[in-house]
């Protein structure tokens, strides 16, 4: 490696330019969205359209940030779609009772983090697959939401919910975009700067290994669980807010778009891989796909097949950046 | 047509095979002579050659030079079955057996098509044969039973079922009898027998010396790479056989740093367990505890056992004086035991994450400021370690895969020392390491336990042991057969030899 200085690009040599990519590989897609979207479309950079696009990511931009945690120890959550249907029919029912915002949101949130509990225990404990855990365990929860709202969506015991979704901090700021903000820190300190965080690592990385150094797989696992479920039920606080409405059927199909922004950002399902700006900047090129698409008048039946094309693509990128993994 | 130009002496001729791995030469000028019909012991110490000429033979490898004769013509098999379908069978240590299939699906596996003449199975015609083979051999089972039904020697006869099955006149068989009881082993010794009857040649690979005088013709020694000899079985005795097995070379070895032993750090009582029995030693502050004994022979379990990876099932350990329970690595590095383990891919690294995490992952509680980690610290403090241990990288940010062997070795080593342990056990610490960093390791051991460490080292390698233990505790069977001091290697009263007797259950 100390032979090879032949190739410099921006003052880098080969090696730190491979971490460079790496790293930093798809903020490059990002940005060429960007420049694309910018002449295709007149309304791309106004403010109003660019603060949309986040607000339009901000649920599945929380319910990837949890995803990240699962993926990253070696799991997957397909529960959190059916979740964020449980938060909105448990805000509902809190609010029928209570009236009480504060309450209704924390509820949701309790049953949510209570529910990726039992995910990560039947995962970490009794080492069942995570996808087959939460294949199963999406039905009960679904099945949850509608039991508990008798199978009807309903209008809120208190109308101030809605400005969960509708209010803005400042003249500019709506409160999603800011939870949004908010939750990409919280996970990213505790990705990155915590012992939990590493362990999550090892254990995705190498499960044998991370027990061999003292780690706690049972709740190191388990945790990542909990964290997906936690973030679900933020997801479903501000979905409820958004739609005004407590409804047992919302949900369907979010959690392909958070596992797809996990992988486009960087994570390998092999475990042991991502990273949470990563993440975000797949969040962010799916709300581009979506946004931009829509302002060019390409109808919706196209985006999904672009969504899908873009995942292939992306796990061939990381593939061939990371040729050693299978 | 087996029996039509009989014109060769030996059905299996290897004449001056070499191979390396990397720097490594793991065989240098080999030759190994069968005769059909006999069974032939190939013997060695750890490492002496013997697997790798095998796997040369059954076409997982390819020799760098050398040439192979069976039957009298070249032979070159390019994979396992290319070997199958020229006559030679091996019959692994570690089976690995199909659970869900038949008996009979399992012996006919992948020759479905010689005689099924349809897209489908023909389950009655495969039922069928096995029946017939099954008799044959005497064997009573339900060719409809799956396999994982079996025991580990039924699972055995088969696997020799599907050899002589599949025309074979040289079977491999590698330390066959290492999982069996006495009648399985007398059961074994009876297929062979019937075997060679029928003209099937049989290399036998095993490290029980009795086994050797009661079942084979003739013998080929290993050592270090080289063939050291050959001949007939009744014209030789044990003890000069290991004299020929013996006198490995490992160069570069840098011997134990004397240093007085201080009190009693680790004391284990009575271990019992999964292939260990009744292991009782004690381990000094500043002592270098050597464990030598042939591979299979329970050292690395009693040591994974110690550690928390596998359990105990009874015996006592005592840290400092104090009782210790250990249920898991977490607990024993929370006491001050650290291990590096042998499987050093599995249990040591994360590959794909970077030097500076692999380090510091069993060092992290103690690196915390509240509830976030303190980077800075943690950082300085691996670049210290990494540069004490001269790890070979371009940054303690690089992936660790990208290091070299022995740095990666390096790097597992140092994630220990950064823990300072009370006990520290080493598994195999020089394993695929180049010469280069195995004596740089050695001396860093003579500095930990300068340092008041206490160290287990297990070694396959017996020159390594003598020359870094103050005593070896020697196994055999899963007991401990024999202690040598220092002392006693210094002033040559124990050589290799001895040791090498002691490992193969002499007294």
């Amino acid at each position: 490696m100390n032979k090879k200085q032949d190739t410099r690009v921006l003052g880098m040599d080969q090696h730190d330019l491979n971490i460079f990519m790496k790293r930093y590989g798809i903020v490059f897609v990002m940005l060429g969205m960007f420049v694309i979207l910018m002449f295709a479309s007149p309304n791309f950079l106004k403010t109003n359209n660019l603060i949309n696009i986040l607000v339009s990511v901000s649920i599945n931009g929380v319910l990837a940030l949890g995803m990240v945690f699962v993926i990253t120890a070696g799991g997957i959550d397909l529960s959190v779609g059916a979740m964020l249907a449980l938060a909105s029919t448990t805000i509902g029912v809190v609010l029928n009772l209570t009236g009480n915002n504060l309450l209704a949101c924390l509820a949701a949130i309790l049953i949510c983090g209570l529910l990726g509990f039992v995910n990560g225990v039947l995962v970490a404990k009794f080492n069942m697959f995570p996808f087959v855990v939460t294949l199963a365990s999406q039905l009960v929860i679904r099945g949850l939401g509608f039991v508990i709202s008798g199978g009807y969506s309903f209008a809120l015991a208190n109308p101030k919910f809605s400005q969960i979704g509708l209010g803005k901090l400042f003249p500019l700021m709506p409160y999603p975009v800011i939870i949004l903000l908010v939750v990409f820190m919280i996970s990213y300190i505790l990705l990155h700067w915590t012992k939990f965080g590493r362990y999550v690592y090892a254990v995705g990385g190498n499960i044998n290994a991370a027990t061999a150094s003292g780690v706690n797989i049972f709740w190191t696992r388990t945790m990542t669980f909990v964290i997906s479920g936690i973030f679900a039920g933020i997801a479903g606080i501000l979905m409820t807010a958004k739609i005004n409405a407590a409804q047992p059927n919302i949900g369907v199909g979010y959690e392909t778009d958070a596992i797809a922004a996990c992988v486009i950002g960087g994570a390998s399902f092999a475990g042991g891989v991502s990273t949470i700006p990563g993440t975000l900047v797949g969040i962010v090129i799916i709300g581009l796909i979506y946004n931009g698409m829509n302002l060019i008048g390409i109808e919706s039946y196209y985006q999904t097949i672009v969504k899908g094309l873009l995942i292939i693509g992306a796990v061939m990128l990381d593939m061939t950046i990371n040729k050693k993994r299978g | 047509m087996m029996n039509a130009n009989e014109t060769y002496e030996h059905i299996l001729d290897c004449k001056g095979v070499y191979k390396s791995f990397g720097g490594t030469h793991a065989l240098q000028d080999v030759q190994l002579q069968v005769k059909k019909g006999e069974v032939h012991a190939l013997l060695g110490e750890n490492g002496a050659g013997k697997s790798t000429l095998m796997k040369i033979i059954i076409g997982l490898q390819k020799q760098d030079a050398g040439e192979i004769f069976f039957e009298g013509k070249p032979y070159n098999a390019n994979d396992p079955a290319e070997a199958i379908r020229a006559g030679i069978s091996m019959i692994h240590q570690e089976l690995n057996p199909e659970p869900y299939l038949s008996i009979a699906e399992s012996i006919f596996l992948k020759r479905e098509d010689t005689f099924h003449h349809t897209p489908f199975l023909n389950k009655k015609e495969t039922n069928r044969r096995a029946v017939e083979l099954l008799k044959q051999y005497n064997l009573n089972m339900n060719p409809k039973a799956l396999m994982e039904s079996l025991t580990l020697a039924q699972m055995q006869m088969i696997e020799i079922l599907k050899a002589v099955s599949c025309n074979a006149r040289l079977v491999i068989m590698d330390e066959p009898t290492s999982s069996l009881d006495s009648e399985e082993t007398e059961r074994l010794f009876k297929t062979i027998r019937n075997l060679k009857e029928q003209g099937v040649t049989i290399i036998y690979i095993s490290h029980r010396m009795e086994e050797i005088f009661q079942i084979c013709d003739s013998y080929s020694v290993f050592r270090d790479g080289h063939f050291i000899g050959t001949g007939k079985v009744d014209q030789i005795s044990v003890n000069e056989l290991i004299t020929m097995m013996v006198g490995r070379k490992v160069e570069n070895i840098f011997p134990k740093v004397d240093c007085p032993a201080g009190d009693v750090v680790f004391k284990a009582e009575g271990l019992c367990g999964k292939g260990f029995h009744d292991i009782s030693f004690e381990v000094r502050a500043g002592e270098i505890v050597g464990f030598s004994g042939l591979v299979g022979s329970g050292r690395s379990e009693t040591m994974r056992a110690i550690f928390g990876l596998d359990p105990l099932t009874s015996g006592k350990m005592y840290l400092n004086g104090k009782e210790i329970k250990i249920k898991s690595p977490r607990s024993a590095i929370s006491k001050g035991i650290a291990m590096i383990n042998e499987d050093r891919k599995n249990y040591g690294l994360c590959l794909f994450r970077s030097i500076r995490e692999n380090i510091s992952l069993p060092n992290l509680p103690a690196r915390q400021k509240g509830f976030l980690l303190n980077q800075r610290r943690e950082k300085n403090e691996c670049r210290v370690v990494a540069k004490t241990l001269t790890v070979k990288m371009a940054s303690i940010e690089s992936q660790a895969y990208s290091l070299s062997g022995g740095n990666q070795q390096k790097v597992v080593i140092a994630k220990w020392v950064m823990a300072s342990p009370k006990l520290l056990i080493l598994d195999e610490p020089t394993r695929g390491v180049d010469v280069g960093a195995k004596s740089e390791i050695h001396a860093l051991m003579s500095k930990f336990a300068s340092e008041g460490m206490a160290i287990i080292m297990v070694s396959s390698e017996l020159p390594e042991v003598m020359g870094m233990s103050d005593r070896i505790l020697i196994y055999h069977e899963g007991r401990i057969n024999g202690e040598v001091m220092r002392a006693d290697i210094l002033n040559a009263s124990v050589n290799q030899e001895t040791i090498l007797s002691k490992e193969f259950g002499g007294r």
